[in-house]
């Protein structure tokens, strides 16, 4: 990232464990729960909000891991 | 214009979208249908390993030149039994988030232009529509195998015409140092003063939005044709409008969520999103994404026109061994029959080609960029200590 957790104070294998964990339970409650889940949220109708909702949370929590993940990898932005 | 200003009219313009559309299933230009049968493939780990490295390499084509990553996930999961228009709709909600986090990735780096890609994105959504219309029109005169056709033919003739053009504009300007001017037809058109004219402030230009429609109306009708939107958003937002190619495939991304999220929600409303298909591509796509993203920061810039370019002829390429099912059918050839399945498997192999090509000519040159970064910051300690010196 342009602006590394680092110099904001926050230790950034910190933010990499604890969203991967999160992702990771998350990803254990959807799959220990495939058939309610994979019938529910194609149910169609209002339930419609449930697979577009759920792809903003995964993105977010996903996607904070997969960042903190890369800085600690070293894979950080080149500044310009 | 403050951010606000922008992002509060562009949300309510997205819900009157999803008010009004009658339907925009972007990938396939099928209306929106919702799916009869077994909806469901039982998952091995065999499909979930296979989701999550697809995902991962279209996310990583996608976060670096702004989309184009995600057109070999229809027919990858249809070769693992998916039923079609699940694996459209599937495909469609895992690419507005993953375009979502590239786009983030891509604003806190300052390439991306939010109100273009607002602009663009809003009248992306009108194309889209007017796309279904062609497709259906066609469907209702020529049949199934004739909208095929038709399909194909967008495929081979824009991806040749605007691919070449990409791919020549990438060779021109290989040994270009710093940022290259802008093509004299965007130059010529940011000339015409028709009220409103819009300021982008990113990009760095000021053009009528009478120019901006046209550019979103074609990434659209793309979009719903062919569905990959960005082979025509990209080259229209650098050669048309004048964003240089960071700033295009960055802001790309934006119109990518827009239309993604509009067609996510017509497909969310019959039914057809396979959840856990979505989460297993996410799971690679949205590091795949950040890497792509993190790779144009280390790259020069005529080599996401070179990434771009490639995919896009190589794509045009595979489609072309589609072409011979469809007019088999409408009784224009007589290709052996035995033969179309094998001339199928080719087209595939070879757009998943395209894909990976893509992801290791990005991977290629970061790592390249990456090992030279130690090298230069030595080099300049070295010449700063001699001058103390």
């Amino acid at each position: 990232m342009a602006k590394p957790n680092a110099k904001k104070g926050k230790k950034p294998y910190l933010k990499a464990l604890l969203f991967g964990i999160v992702s990771l339970v998350l990803y254990v409650l959807v799959f220990t729960n495939e058939q309610f889940v994979r019938e529910t949220w194609a149910k169609g109708g209002v339930y419609a909000v449930l697979p577009l909702a759920t792809v903003f949370v995964f993105s977010f929590i996903h996607g904070n891991f997969a960042d903190g993940l890369m800085y600690l990898f070293g894979l950080t932005a080149k500044k310009k | 214009m403050s951010r606000s200003k922008i992002i509060t009219p562009a949300l309510l313009a997205i819900v009157l979208l999803l008010l009004l559309s009658a339907g925009p299933a972007l990938a396939t230009g099928e209306a929106v249908a919702a799916f009869k049968g077994n909806k469901f493939i039982e998952l091995s780990v065999f499909n979930a390993v296979f989701l999550f490295i697809v995902g991962f390499i279209g996310g990583m084509v996608s976060g670096f030149i702004g989309s184009g990553g995600a057109f070999v996930l229809t027919p990858a999961m249809m070769s693992i039994g998916v039923p079609g228009l699940v694996a459209v709709a599937s495909n469609m909600c895992h690419k507005f988030p993953k375009a979502l986090v590239g786009a983030i990735k891509r604003h806190k780096y300052g390439q991306v232009d939010l109100k273009l890609g607002l602009t663009l994105g809003i009248s992306a959504s009108i194309g889209v529509e007017i796309g279904i219309k062609i497709q259906k029109y066609i469907q209702h005169m020529w049949g199934e195998a004739g909208s095929n056709l038709y399909v194909s033919f967008a495929f081979l003739v824009i991806l040749i015409t605007v691919g070449g053009y990409v791919f020549y504009d990438a060779w021109k300007s290989k040994n270009h140092t710093g940022p290259a001017a802008p093509p004299r037809l965007a130059l010529a058109l940011q000339k015409i003063n028709i009220p409103p004219m819009m300021t982008f402030k990113t990009a760095g230009l000021r053009i009528s939005m009478w120019i901006t429609i046209p550019v979103g109306l074609a990434t659209g009708l793309l979009a719903a044709t062919i569905a990959v939107g960005g082979f025509i958003g990209v080259p229209g937002m650098m050669y048309v409008i004048g964003a240089s190619s960071l700033v295009a495939s960055a802001s790309e991304l934006v119109i990518a969520f827009v239309m993604g999220f509009v067609g996510s929600t017509e497909w969310a409303l019959v039914g057809n999103i396979d959840i856990r298909l979505v989460l297993l591509i996410l799971a690679g796509s949205l590091a795949g994404v950040q890497i792509g993203a993190l790779g144009t920061t280390y790259v020069k810039e005529h080599l996401i026109k070179v990434v771009m370019g490639s995919i896009m002829l190589i794509v045009a390429f595979s489609r072309g061994f589609a072409i011979p099912k469809y007019t088999n059918q409408l009784g224009l050839t007589h290709v052996a029959k035995g033969l179309i399945p094998v001339l199928n498997t080719i087209s595939f192999y070879i757009m998943a080609f395209a894909l990976i090509l893509g992801a290791a000519i990005i991977l290629g040159s970061m790592i390249k960029a990456m090992r030279h970064k130690p090298a230069e910051a030595y080099e300049k300690v070295s010449s700063l200590e001699k001058a103390v010196n």
